[in-house]
């Protein structure tokens, strides 16, 4: 973001302040018989027979038998590892997909723990590091105890100053924020690239920033985590079809084991980038994998989703239908403008075609022309009836 | 750790669909009597397929916001939560009587305690109340009121009709209402011959519905003339046939239904300490505004 201070030279750490609960914790830990190796500085208590505590730092310096105001004094001295020990492994905890999302928000995963890695974080995190998820952009910043503080806004407004957008605390207010597009219409799937903008989350915390954007974007942190622990368990189309019941039971009489060309389809009509955020990682079955690409997307999709099932159910009925041969006389432009129509219905391009560009085939005086000049009362192409009997 | 689990079905078409299963979660979220509380849908996302592993706790108390045991409740539900060895005998149901089944679900390995739906618990039965004080603005309403309790019939499930039947027993043995009847949209005694069937000249019409969508809104105040256009709106109360008819909309969106999803997990061994009281206490004030 503009208003950013540069980055600090990675060698000099940002000052932070050793707070109260990150020493306590420290202690604590300590007291409780552990030892702590984070960041250059490892810290334990003296063997059975020492007093105090001991503590090694990275530039080589040991001491022992440290009593609490002594090991003070030293963690203060190296805050940077010691906050950063105190909010990884105290307050975020280790496991589990907030876990691992809140520690791929700040590159713990590039740049470990050890010294180098956590004056190369704080020194990004001191200028605010950001990463996006799907049409969100998460930023993370440090406070000044080395606590993070964390934001959520649309990617599209990255450059917006936060005071002009509407600020916003609780996660479950995301909710609301996300239920409709920017043009109001209603979001039945949640990863449509749709999400509409003029909000902001500016200061969460780590259990904060992971509710905002699972409520976002449900269960996609989740399935990254399972994907990157090497466990996701994805569901391809023939299972998924296969366990469907009640009104969706039919959708499995569209498998005839004569190839999976309609999957395809499927998929490009509603698995696309330009459709769905998701990663598609789901395929015909476990050995014939589809022909279309299943996107660019950092959060996978594990199944294809109710909105697919739904579809499918209305598309296997409509593909029950015999093919016919219809004679329709078009003049090549008209051809050619039927393409435009049905492109720009699919690409969602109609609300941009200007009232009075009638060079665009989809334009709507065109259209109508069409209409007047090539259907029928009936409402019938070129005046051929759908059904032969019908003339 | 224990964690509460709505579920509903949700719309692909209705943003509303979704409204009551979020705000009775948000009502016991606030009594911080469950470590977390989470909502999962069948046409929504969190998909009941991965509501689960949203869910950090491994003791999980699964509730149905559904009218009714049936196909939802016996089959998808326990399927797409993929709880293994479910069979709908564990409930031991009669079609009203569904309590809980405790199960594994395959994929996370959380013990689920998965419990019979919302609809056919007795404290449905305050909840219909409950919105008939609401739609009245009225808490000691019944004198001088008839009441009738409108759901499909058997057509689609011979359980809901013995759904509504329940709660009309129940409400009549209060001896509050001066006429309690059991409507329904598909087979008789139908809904749209309400004036029929009552004598009072005021009658409150609760649909047992989770949410508001196509059946209450449009269906149901058409089909029993509170407006001849739903797009039109109608009155509350609407006059037909000389019988002012107070139409409350779906049961499912009164604020006490958050005290019955509550006694739902209570009953299957949640912990809830005093947030049944706290729940009944802060749904309160719905009366009479
Ligand atoms: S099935 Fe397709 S449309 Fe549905 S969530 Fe997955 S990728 Fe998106």
């Amino acid at each position: 973001m503009a208003d950013r201070a540069p980055a600090a030279a990675p060698a000099d750490p940002p000052d932070v302040t050793l707070g109260g609960a990150a020493f306590d914790a420290l202690v604590r830990a300590l007291d409780a018989g552990e030892s702590v190796d984070h960041g250059g500085f490892t810290a334990r208590p003296a063997d059975a027979d020492g007093d105090g505590y001991v503590v090694e730092t990275a530039a080589g310096e040991r001491r022992e038998g440290l009593s609490e105001s002594g090991l003070h004094e030293l963690a203060s001295e190296h805050a940077a590892a010691v906050t950063d020990w105190h909010f990884l492994t105290e307050r975020v905890g280790e496991g589990g997909p907030r876990a691992d999302f809140v520690r791929w928000l700040e590159g713990v995963d590039v740049h470990g723990v050890d010294a180098e890695g956590v004056i190369a974080r704080y020194a990004a995190l001191a200028d605010g590091a950001a990463r996006e998820w799907g049409q969100l952009l998460v930023s993370v910043r440090l406070g000044d105890r080395g606590d993070r503080v964390y934001e959520v806004r649309h990617a599209d407004e990255a450059g917006a100053d936060a005071a002009d957008l509407d600020g916003h605390d609780d996660p479950l207010e995301a909710r609301r924020l996300v239920k409709f597009d920017d043009d109001d219409r209603y979001r039945p799937l949640k990863t449509a690239p749709t999400l509409p903008t003029g909000w902001v989350f500016a200061d969460l915390d780590h259990r904060g920033v992971y509710e905002t954007v699972e409520t976002v974007y449900p269960a996609t942190v989740a399935n990254w985590h399972r994907e990157r622990e090497g466990e996701l368990d994805v569901n391809h189309w023939r299972e998924t079809m296969g366990r469907q019941s009640g009104i969706y039971g039919v959708i499995q009489t569209w498998d005839r084991g004569e190839g999976h060309e309609h999957v395809n389809w499927v998929a490009e009509a509603t698995c696309d980038d330009s459709q769905c955020l998701k990663r598609r990682e789901w395929e015909y079955d476990e050995e014939t994998d589809l022909d279309v690409d299943g996107g660019d997307g950092v959060f996978p999709c594990r199944e294809p989703c109710s909105l697919v099932v739904s579809a499918a159910r209305k598309w296997t009925k409509l593909e029950g239908e015999t093919e016919r041969t219809y004679e329709f006389e078009l003049t090549p432009s008209e051809k050619e403008q039927v393409e435009t129509i049905i492109d720009a219905v699919a690409d969602d391009r109609t609300d941009e075609i200007r009232e009075a560009d009638v060079y665009e085939g989809a334009n709507r005086y065109r259209t109508r022309f069409l209409r007047a000049k090539r259907f029928d009362e009936a409402g019938n192409l070129c005046g051929v009836p759908t059904e032969p009997d019908e003339e | 750790m224990q964690a509460l689990v709505i579920v509903a079905h949700g719309s692909h078409l209705n943003p509303d669909s979704s409204t009551p299963t979020y705000r009775h979660a948000d009502t016991i979220r606030a009594t911080g009597a469950f470590d977390e509380v989470r909502t999962g849908f069948w046409k929504e996302e969190p998909h009941l397929r991965e509501v689960l592993r949203t869910t950090e706790a491994d003791e999980v108390y699964v509730v149905p916001l559904f009218v009714s045991e049936g196909y939802f409740t016996e089959q998808v539900i326990p399927r797409e939560l993929r709880l293994s060895g479910w069979d709908v005998e564990q409930w031991g149901s009669d079609g009203l009587s569904a309590d809980q089944a405790t199960l594994t679900a395959a994929d996370t390995g959380q013990t689920v305690h998965y419990c019979g739906p919302v609809g056919t618990h007795e404290a449905m039965t305050d909840v219909l109340v409950r919105r008939a004080e609401t739609v009245t603005g009225d808490p000691d309403v019944g004198e001088g009121f008839g009441f009738a309790v409108v759901g499909h019939g058997t057509e689609r499930n011979e359980n809901s009709a013995k759904a509504i039947e329940y709660h009309a027993d129940r409400i009549r043995e209060l001896d509050r209402f001066d006429e309690v009847r059991a409507l329904y949209m598909d087979e008789d005694p139908e809904v749209d011959d309400l004036p029929e069937f009552f004598e009072s000249d005021d009658v409150v019409l609760v649909p047992l519905f989770i949410a508001d969508g196509f059946h209450t809104q449009e269906d149901i105040p058409e089909d029993v003339g509170l407006t001849d256009d739903y797009r039109e709106g109608y009155d509350v109360p609407a006059t037909v046939d000389g019988v002012r008819v107070w139409y409350a909309g779906a049961v499912g969106t009164e604020p006490l239904l958050a005290d019955v999803v509550l006694e739902r997990a209570a009953d299957a061994g949640a912990d809830v300490e005093n947030a049944l009281e706290s729940v009944r206490e802060t749904t309160r004030v719905a009366t009479g505004d």
